[in-house]
């Protein structure tokens, strides 16, 4: 973004001679964007040729997408899937509004602690809510009286689980949509004399549209690609991420498994073009003369959504502490007296203790090599002179992830790195596979949130250090990487719990050695080791919260210490 | 000049890292068998060899099966132990198995071994299926204990009962050729027709029907001896049921992939499969094991146990694998809602 700024500097442009360290950058920037086509855009063109590819490599046409349409369970697969996130959508928009409502238009003294726990489920990995649903609506469930003659085995369970998961999603992007309200237009519509109820309807929901309608194209997109939920609490109810599983895992077979993971692109493709659409049509809802809105006194409205609140957050301390509570247990629910034993995990499939140390290892190398990769891109293509066409492939390229699921990106590496005549097959089941799936599936929030703090910087720092002839990395590391510390760890954070929890992405590319902690709680409670499957999840969300508090706690002492600059 | 001074010390370490792991020759093994057996048979094994190491790839009979015959092209596999001897005649079939006479094969039961002069396969044990039926949730439920195949028919088992899917547990298959070589194939089907109205859920393992009948999740789990004794010796509320019309079975079993990295050491591996302190081990778990006299009784488990197995052709199972899968799939496979 900052390239243009540069070359006011410059006004020569492409006359002048670079001088050795702008040619550094210069390679760099190529460099970087080759990993980015190597590691992103070569995965995912390698799922469209798998898809027109018969089990032997033989070129079939469109043979695999029509034997596939004409099969009935895969027909039910997709309405299943379609359905069950409408049904999510149904149930997770409201309360996710209410509760981002309560927490930037209310006067609850509560809401720091409201927004900490609805936060949580961040940091489980999707399969952790279906154990806990089977704990307490399972047919030895404690709650299975609250079900009546329905079983949890299905529809109910997969949405119940899926809100859970999808709730902090969709309250982010709610709670910031809200976050932004014009205090002017409330005193209008008071003025006019409208009504608590319609200065609702027709302020606050218009303005919150957009917010609502990419907080619903996310939930719905993860929804409809998730298959932890539904392969535990599932039953005999087919859903297209399961069915991809089955094909390529189950069956291997691969032709079919890219063109479901065609078809599960579908919705994330649609969901970020109607984004990007909006995004351009879309006003900002600031401008210099807003004036930032101020919720009054209003008893009735705190009470109503402190209920509300409370009661969500219920529902989530619920699906988090059944499970873990569970993992402590001897013999669910025989003998509920306190062991460690489900913590014995090499007595188990799915790996053992290895799993979860490869876990942590796998997101400490993705936070390192991620944040890393992400500040020095973001870095070099907005305030270095980088040539236009890598630079301008980086930017559509580092876009791409988020229209991208985790089980399509996981598909697409397997593709590509498993054909014995790829260049980098050597790769294969290997942990540096791993960690760049892990980087690339989570790259566009990361580069974002550092190209966000990188635009706050002037540009002049740079174009200071070249006049007093210092090379750019002098600039760099002296100047804009103090400054930008706060976003990094923002980045780092996300990418540590995010690689601790991910299944999706992960689940086609592991291997006896590098099996991980979220693969390992599936596998377990594939074998009906429901137990320690509870109990690796709880280390999982023990582990990501432990990252979460020291990153904070030396964010909280840079802040002190190294920031002073910020409020001199 | 610059490059050089990178590419030396590169080479030097590429060197070291090639020397350590020559040092011991890794085998690649894939295997069915359960996690908690694994252990013992590798120490025995490692002991015996300390200059083999074994990298288990472990999963599912189904998914063993489907991952082998999806690397036809470039076996990663040196040798493939614990796996269901239905699956390994799939392999022999398409040629991927290398024949090889392990020291002693002649004294082991010949109904355990491949037929063929120099055998593709070598078995080590012989499981088969076992209803695991809880006590405690039968007396809640009202229920009473099925004896037969047919008594799983009976309404009041609706959405009691949990089995493997076929496709993915090698314990699944086995039922379903039981059934279908018990009942003949038109009344094999009919039958599984019947008894899909009132099955929960299908299952990955073979394990965990019996371990949600353990905790009582669903009532009655079909699944296999070994999992039932274990878990019932662990204190769950489980009576082991044979039904009566005969119990599905398959062998347990090693072979060497052709076209194995380290044919030297696969072929230790197979012979210890073969002998008798390894077969000592597997009686540790299993009720019949290839090498004769070496059985013992268990507790949980009739005297009779091999006589109540069905006369069923494991030839047969295999040849129509892909056949009678690709009918149970199209028939029960997430075509249903779950039941109520």
């Amino acid at each position: 973004m900052m390239a243009w700024a540069w070359q006011r500097f410059h006004p020569v442009g492409l006359n002048i001679r670079r001088s050795a360290d702008e040619q550094l950058a210069v390679a760099l920037v190529w460099l970087l964007a080759a990993l980015l086509l190597v590691f992103l855009a070569w995965p995912l063109a390698s799922i469209l040729i798998k898809a027109v590819e018969a089990r032997d490599g033989s070129f079939v046409g469109l043979d695999n997408l029509l034997a596939l349409l004409t099969e009935p369970r895969l027909l039910e697969a997709s309405w299943n899937s379609i359905r069950l996130a409408l049904m999510t959508l149904a149930l997770v928009l409201p309360m996710a509004l209410a509760f981002a409502f309560a927490l930037t238009r209310s006067r609850l003294w509560e809401r720091p602690v409201f927004r900490l726990i609805a936060l949580a489920p961040l940091l489980a990995p999707s399969l952790m809510p279906a154990i806990s649903l089977v704990y307490l609506f399972g047919n030895q469930g404690v709650l299975k009286d609250w079900l009546g003659d329905s079983s949890i085995y299905g529809p109910l369970g997969i949405v119940l689980g899926e809100v859970f998961y999808t709730f902090p999603h969709a309250l982010l992007i709610l709670a910031t949509a809200l976050s932004v309200a014009d205090a002017r237009l409330y005193e209008a519509a008071e003025v006019l004399g409208a009504s608590k109820l319609r200065r609702f309807m027709t302020v606050t929901l218009p303005n919150a549209r957009y917010g609502l309608l990419s907080a619903g194209m996310v939930v719905f997109t993860l929804v409809v690609t998730d298959f932890g939920v539904p392969k535990v609490i599932g039953g005999q109810t087919n859903v297209l991420a399961l069915e991809a599983y089955k094909q390529v895992i189950g069956q291997q077979n691969f032709g079919k498994g890219a063109v479901i993971g065609l078809l599960l692109l579908l919705p994330a493709v649609l969901s970020f073009s109607v984004e990007r659409w909006l995004a351009r049509s879309h006003g900002a809802a600031m401008s210099g003369r807003s004036v930032s809105y101020q919720p009054g006194r209003n008893h009735v409205r705190d009470v109503l959504l402190g209920v509300c609140c409370s009661g969500i957050c219920l529902f989530l301390l619920a699906m988090l502490g059944v499970a873990i509570a569970a993992a402590f247990m001897k013999l669910w629910p025989y003998d509920l007296s306190f062991t460690l034993d489900h913590f014995d995990f090499d007595q188990v499939d799915g790996g053992g203790w290895l799993a979860f140390y490869n876990s942590l290892k796998l997101a400490a190398l993705t936070t390192l090599v991620g944040t890393a990769v992400v500040f020095f891109t973001a870095y070099l293509i907005s305030k270095t002179p980088a040539p236009r066409l890598p630079a301008n492939l980086i930017r559509s390229l580092v876009l791409l992830p988020m229209a991208v699921p985790g089980l399509v990106l996981g598909l697409g590496y397997i593709f590509c790195f498993n054909d014995p005549a790829h260049p980098l097959h050597g790769l294969y089941g290997s942990m540096t596979i791993l960690v760049a799936a892990t980087v690339a599936h989570f790259y566009t929030t990361a580069h974002l949130t550092v190209a966000t703090s990188l635009r706050q910087i002037d540009a002049e720092i740079e174009a200071v250090a070249r006049s007093l002839r210092r090379p750019w990395w002098t600039a760099c590391l002296r100047v804009t990487l103090p400054i930008s510390l706060p976003a990094l760890l923002d980045v780092a954070r996300y990418l540590f719990v995010s690689s601790m929890t991910t299944v999706s992405c992960v689940i086609f590319l592991y291997t006896p050695d590098t099996v991980l902690a979220s693969v390992a709680v599936l596998n377990m409670d594939d074998a009906g080791d429901t137990a320690p499957a509870a109990a690796m999840a709880s280390l999982i969300v023990a582990s990501s919260l432990l990252a979460t508090l020291l990153i904070n706690l030396l964010g909280w002492w840079l802040n002190r210490h190294a920031q002073a600059w910020r409020t001199a | 000049m610059q490059v050089r001074h990178i590419l030396k010390p590169l080479a030097t370490l590429v060197a070291l890292l090639a020397g350590v792991a020559h040092a011991n020759t890794t085998l690649t093994v894939y295997t069915a068998l359960e996690a908690d057996q694994l252990k013992a048979y590798q120490a025995q094994f490692e002991a015996e060899n300390p200059d083999v190491k074994i990298k288990w790839v472990r999963d599912s009979t189904g998914i063993i099966t489907a991952k082998l015959l999806a690397e036809k092209a470039a076996p990663q596999a040196d040798v493939v132990m614990g796996v269901a001897a239905s699956s390994l005649l799939v392999l022999a079939q398409e040629g991927m198995l290398q024949p090889y006479a392990p020291k002693g094969v002649e004294k082991l039961s010949k109904q355990y071994v491949d037929t063929a002069k120099v055998p593709s396969w070598v078995g080590m044990d012989v499981w088969g299926a076992t209803l695991c039926f809880n006590t405690v949730e039968a007396a809640k439920q009202g229920i009473k204990k099925p004896e037969s195949w047919r008594d799983l028919l009976k309404p009041e088992y609706k959405g009691k009962i949990v089995m493997p899917n076929p496709a993915s547990s090698g314990t699944g298959y086995f039922d379903v050729t039981a059934w279908l070589t018990l009942f003949g194939e038109k009344e094999g089907w009919a039958y599984m027709d019947k008894l899909h109205d009132n099955i929960a859920q299908y299952t990955h393992s073979g394990s965990k029907p019996c371990k949600q009948a353990a905790a009582g999740e669903f009532p009655i789990g079909i699944s296999f001896e070994y999992r039932a004794a274990k878990l019932k010796e662990g204190g769950a509320p489980l009576d082991l049921v044979f039904p009566k019309e005969g119990l599905g079975w398959d062998v347990e079993a090693t072979a060497i992939m052709k076209g194995a990295k380290n044919l030297e050491a696969a072929r230790k591996l197979a012979d210890w499969s073969a002998s008798r302190s390894a077969n000592e081990l597997y009686e540790k778990n299993f009720a019949i094991v290839a090498y004769p006299g070496v059985a013992k009784p268990n507790g949980f488990i009739p005297a009779n146990y091999e006589q109540l197995l069905v006369k069923q052709d494991l030839s047969w199972s295999a040849k129509h694998r892909d056949r009678i899968l690709a009918e149970w799939t199209r028939r029960y496979d997430g075509k249903s809602e779950p039941k109520k």
